[in-house]
């Protein structure tokens, strides 16, 4: 909570961090309509809505949050931080770590004004909940939770289609505590709007004020994010026909696949499915699973428009201007049930071969160029049809008059054939091609080598140049997830090999791994389940993002296309002039571009995949295993199975050191563990009370004060804000050690060593199990989340944590996606060294973050009641304040503070390629 | 060309080099075994005699060059797939004039003739296996990932996945296609991991042909009018287990032919031939 404060004092002096904020707020948003359903249900305990998780985890968290929500400001500050990049400069290499930080959610905070009472509320919640928490054993949930960043796993027990397992692990680390914070704005938010109308609404309001700004009233948004909320299971086409009368509309152009513009007006706040629907309809499209949306993006990227989003949120700035195209290509397209179908899939085939994106050899060109021309002319007239009829026709890249003479001759072999045969026979050579359905992705190897990551309708396939060097059939995949810009795979163990192993690849950003990854959970659910998996309606924890194929399955649309009774529709054939600027001038979509598109296409702001490499953070995944077999009727149930899933940190380490091929970007991208988080939030809860009376005082944060009552506190804080220069930089900027007493230390030292132990037995089970009770899987999975160290805490610490874990878990889709800085120092476990001060820095809007771990580090080692100190410095702000100054500056400052002390860790922890992918 | 990827196995034309007498001396080989000439050329005459008699194949006999020992082994110097032929750089340096009567006589053929003139690249055509749906392109000291490249920008329509070739001379020496989507394969530890690798890296399920020994895996598979699957295969005499292997393929027409004395010079059955389908081009 303190954090918060100094957020909010970051957030009035950086007006800028608010683009960061709304990207993050986006991701909050798809979060928050299954809250608000949730909300729905209980309406009276709007704040209970989120805080599903929050019974769970939140519960506890939100404690913390509510006495931190008071100062909700401080989510701003979180914004900030992304732009830690520099501070790594000017720290000394060991003292590197990278931790994540959720801005957005600050930033939100700030916007609505906290109300003290609302709090009160929330703290009384947080109370009931934290109890629970402390049952559940969420400490050390929440500790793991920290660790794994965000996992996203899938998982295939079995090679049927119907298992697959999805493992989304978040690592809670910093960002869950800036998700903490952004929580508990969500919270205020809520019980504000409880006041006024539905909380859910409210926060929809926040984050899309913040988002777009718009000046659209709030009670607007409010209602219809409500009614989006209630619907969101319903069509989108409701919610739009509701919002019709009172929204905006807006004028959507669509690009068809003939090269024609469709437009479309639409409410401002419709679905992409909405849109979606409208160009299928336009188009007499019924098997429409196979197609998707694409849009542009700022980077000029072709991302998906996810149908279950928002079109605003996920264009944001961009042109309300849409591409129709096949998402996913058919592996025989002679099962499509139309003919309308197949000659859509053509035009988008003739596109992929004339850019070059299909390549073929010059006589299938030539044959598949003879098959277009019968299809749009007809049988080859001598007279008619003189060499420069096809002139107009693009059939390759680099068209030749050889080719079309080749062309021509083969056409007049075709005669008699039906337009609708001449597209059957294309797509028969078409689809045979190696290069069919390929998703390619640049990247490189573990040894730095480019080549391409090629998703297709049986698994991934890896190319170096035109060479297939290796090939994974999704059977043989048993994870996949990406973090930062890497891109994780986990292989099933070959028949002779005892361990699953891992290969990681390094794309060019973190929206990038993204993009593969989410093209291939697309792939894999579309072409390989039977259907797919359950969303996690449950909002139990999962760190990830939660991003799932949510369209049919193509079994699923095979099965609903065969019951089409219609007569075959009649639909006209582009003219040959037609087509042939559609080719040239169109946009065609690039490889890249189209890849790219894919992955952008889930459009949900996943949780960002955080595979914790680091060996001495234990990772608590977080397994989520929709069993296939349930399908529609995925409780709470397999909510928990998943949730197995979570192994302790140290278990993914070893797999990772042991096993993964690309150690190295591993250890790189390796950032702080969970523990630091944990020990954070459990400190944050104590200090967010200090900052709340404090803040309450003086809007501004005044160092000596803080000091004092840190000091005071069980954990000391330091606040750097004293700093002018700083201040105006960094929206927050937080500084807060905290000592641990004997007790806890010593209690961590006797979890900490067990919990680690069991881990390592049995990675995930372990934590998760004890504390969940049916209903508390949820809550049992994001405990697992935190990281086991945590769980050695104290309980008040542990219940905090794992509320803030809960509350996190929501949120965290969009801190994922939120970038953040954090500097963890703390190695509570294992790792840490006796006496170790640890700081870190949070870009997050949090600010105190206090190690527990960092004493049962001690304990466990030498039995020695060594007190380390660790700071957690947020900085929220744009590119262009100097995160590396900010950090130098308050490494500075705690060694001036605590000249006794040594700064023996530095943990940052960026988040800004996370921050650019919210969605 | 009636549709991409059709007609398997199915071929008009071969291409055939006599044998030189620098042979039994010079030729390249793994083992240090003495070459009989005599038989060498009974063996190679007995063979153009079934394509050219048995098979009806219209058989293109280039001229013996005693300075290049290995010219027998066609195969190595050119890759035809469809109408296109890749004339390759072979990886041993002395086998590189080899492609010139080659690619004169494919040239005369009327094939898309492409060169591979990388220096950097090396390929061996005994390294390259065509399934009929793919490629896969041995890895061996003869063949390097620069000329599976060229061999993969070459055929565009094709998947082409390389294979690490270990302890054997080319990829073909322990395995080739004896039908549609079956792969004939050794039992050594060598080749049934080149198995594994191409049953991993390909999309299309292969059926697998064991035979006891890994030279026997090198047969010929054609489709041809009027005579339905055929299959060249090693004899009794030379591999008498895998001979039965081979004698199981019922609905197979089944050619024994004796390669025993070119095997020394690692020689199998389907490097002696370049097989053309002309029928089927465009």
């Amino acid at each position: 909570m303190t954090t918060e404060v100094g957020s909010e004092t970051d957030v009035k002096k950086e007006p800028e961090k608010v683009p960061e904020v709304q990207q993050q707020t986006e991701p909050q948003q798809t979060e928050q309509p299954d809250k608000a359903a949730d909300s729905a249900a209980q309406p009276a305990s709007a704040s209970d809505d989120q805080p599903q998780e929050e019974s769970q985890s939140a519960e506890a968290k939100s404690d913390p949050e509510a006495a931190a929500s008071p100062e909700p400001s401080s989510p701003p500050a979180a914004g900030g931080q992304k732009k830690d990049k520099g501070i790594s400069r000017f720290l000394p290499p060991w003292l590197k770590r990278q931790k994540s930080l959720s801005q957005d959610k600050p930033a939100e905070s700030t916007e609505p004004p906290r109300q003290e009472s609302v709090e009160a509320v929330k703290e009384e919640h947080e109370e009931t909940s934290q109890p629970k928490e402390e049952a559940d054993g969420e400490g050390g949930a929440t500790t793991s939770t920290e660790q794994t960043e965000e996992v996203k796993e899938v998982k295939e027990v079995k090679e049927v289609k119907e298992v697959k397992e999805v493992k989304e692990v978040k690592e809670v680390r910093e960002e869950s505590r800036a998700e903490e914070v952004q929580v508990e704005e969500k919270d205020k938010e809520e019980e504000k709007s409880i006041g006024s109308a539905d909380t859910q609404p409210v926060r929809e309001e926040k984050e899309g004020e913040s988002e777009v700004k718009e000046s659209e009233e709030q009670t607007e948004k409010k209602e219809e994010k409500k009614e989006e909320e209630q619907v969101n299971q319903q069509e989108t086409s409701v919610l739009s026909a509701l919002k019709l009368k009172k929204m905006k509309m807006v004028v959507c152009h669509v690009t068809l696949l003939d090269g024609s513009q469709f437009s479309c007006e639409v409410e401002k706040r419709a679905k992409g499915q909405y849109l979606f629907f409208q160009v299928c309809e336009q188009l007499n499209l019924l098997e429409k699973d196979y197609f998707g949306l694409s849009f542009k993006d700022n980077a000029e990227q072709r991302c998906w428009l996810d149908p279950t989003k928002e079109i605003k949120r996920q264009i944001r700035n961009s042109q309300w201007q849409f591409a129709f195209s096949v998402k996913f290509y058919p592996p025989d397209p002679s099962q499509l049930t139309e003919d309308i179908t197949r000659y859509l899939l053509c035009l988008q085939l003739r596109q992929d071969i004339a850019s070059g994106r299909l390549p073929c050899s010059f006589v299938t060109h030539a044959l598949l160029g003879s098959y277009t021309l019968q299809a749009e002319l007809g049988d080859h007239d001598p007279e008619e049809h003189r060499l420069d009829y096809i002139s107009d026709f693009q059939f390759a890249p680099n068209q030749t008059k050889e080719l079309e003479e080749k062309v021509v001759e083969l056409h007049k072999s075709h005669r008699g054939m039906t337009p609708a045969q001449a597209d059957a026979q294309f797509l028969e050579n078409a689809k045979k091609l190696s290069m069919y359905g390929v998703d390619l992705h640049h990247a490189k190897d573990s040894e730095g080598v480019d080549i391409m990551l090629g998703v297709c309708a049986n698994g991934l396939l890896i190319y170096k140049d035109r060479l297939r060097i290796n090939r994974f059939a999704w059977p043989k995949i048993l994870k996949i997830s990406y973090k930062r810009s890497n891109f994780y795979i986990k292989i099933r163990p070959g028949e002779a090999e005892q361990f699953e192993s891992t290969v990681g690849f390094k794309l060019p950003n973190h929206r990038a791994a993204k993009r593969v990854w989410k093209v291939c959970v697309e792939h894999h659910t579309f072409f390989r389940l039977v259907s797919p998996e359950q969303p996690t309606k449950t909002k139990f924890l999962t760190l990830g993002s939660k991003f799932r194929y949510s369209g049919r399955t193509q079994a699923q649309t095979r099965q609903a296309s065969s019951l089409i009774d219609r007569p075959a529709p009649y639909f006209q054939r582009t003219s040959s002039k037609r087509i042939s600027r559609s080719l040239d001038g169109a946009p065609v979509v690039n490889v890249s571009d189209y890849s790219q598109a894919l992955t952008a296409g889930a459009g949900e702001n996943g949780p960002s995949l955080e595979l914790n490499s680091d060996s001495k953070s234990p990772q608590v995944e977080v397994v989520e295993k929709p069993n296939e077999d349930a399908d529609t009727s995925l409780t709470s149930e397999t909510a928990f199975e998943t949730d197995k899933g979570g192994a302790p940190e140290r278990k993914s380490k070893l797999r990772v050191q042991g096993e993964n091929i690309y150690v190295r970007h591993s250890n790189l991208m390796l950032e702080d563990l969970d523990k630091t988080q944990e020990d954070v939030l459990k400190h944050q809860a104590s200090i967010s009370e200090l900052k709340r009376s404090f803040m309450e005082a003086t809007p501004e944060p005044r160092p000596s004060q803080w000091d004092k009552r840190l000091t005071g506190s069980p954990a000391t804080t330091l606040r750097l804000q004293a700093q002018g220069s700083l201040e105006e930089e960094l929206t927050s900027l937080f500084l807060s050690k905290a000592c641990f007493s004997g007790l806890a230390g010593s209690c961590s030292a006797d979890a900490a060593p067990a919990e680690a132990s069991k881990v390592s037995a049995q990675p995930e089970v372990p934590q998760q199990t004890p504390p969940r009770p049916g209903t508390d899987s949820r809550d049992a999975s994001k405990p697992p989340v935190v990281k086991t160290e945590m769980v050695t805490i104290s309980d008040t610490f542990a219940a905090q944590k794992t509320e803030i874990s809960t509350k996190e878990v929501p949120i965290v889709h969009t801190e994922t996606k939120t970038i953040t800085y954090e500097a963890a120092q703390l190695d509570g476990n294992g790792d840490g060294e006796p006496g170790v001060l640890m700081t870190a820095q949070t870009i997050t809007s949090e600010s105190l973050c206090t190690t527990t771990t960092t004493h049962i580090t001690k304990t466990l080692k030498g039995g020695l009641s060594e007190t380390r100190i660790e700071k957690r410095i947020v900085i929220t702000g744009d590119s262009d304040i100097d995160h590396d100054q900010a950090l130098a500056q308050a490494i500075k400052e705690a060694k001036e503070q605590h000249p006794d002390m040594s700064v023996t860790r530095v943990v940052v922890h960026k988040e800004t390629e996370l921050a650019e992918d919210d969605d | 060309m009636a549709g991409l990827m059709s007609g398997f196995g199915s071929f008009t034309h071969a291409v055939v080099r006599a044998v030189p007498q620098s042979l039994a001396k010079e030729a390249l080989r793994t083992g240090s075994q003495e070459v009989d000439l005599l038989k060498v050329r009974e063996e190679y005459d007995e063979y153009v005699s079934v394509l050219k008699h048995r098979l009806g194949l219209e058989v293109v006999e280039l001229p013996a060059d005693d300075a290049l020992p290995d010219s027998v082994f066609v195969e190595d110097v050119a890759v035809v797939c469809g109408d296109t032929a890749l004339i390759t750089r072979p990886g041993a340096e002395s086998r590189r004039k080899e492609t010139e009567a080659m690619k004169t006589a494919l040239t005369e053929l009327g094939l898309n003739i492409v060169e591979m003139t990388d220096e950097s690249a090396t390929l061996d055509g005994g390294d390259v296996l065509f399934t009929g749906r793919e490629f896969f392109v041995g890895l061996s000291k003869r063949t390097n990932q620069r000329g599976a490249e060229i061999l993969a920008d070459v055929f565009k329509d094709y998947a082409v996945s390389t294979v690490p070739v270990q302890d054997r001379l080319h990829l073909k020496t322990v395995c080739s296609m004896a039908a549609p989507g079956l792969i004939a394969i050794g039992s050594s530890e060598p080749a049934q991991k080149v198995l594994k690798i191409m049953q991993q890296m390909s999309d299309h399920k292969y059926d697998k042909l064991t035979v006891p020994d890994d030279y026997a895996a090198n047969c010929i598979y054609m489709n041809l009018p009027g005579k339905g699957d055929v299959l060249l295969h090693c004899t009794p005499e030379e591999f008498p287990e895998s001979a039965k292997v081979f004698e199981k393929l019922k609905d197979h027409m089944l050619i024994p032919v004796n390669n025993q004395e070119k095997a020394k010079v690692d020689g199998g059955l389907t490097c002696l031939s370049v097989l053309i389908n002309k029928k089927n081009n465009i």
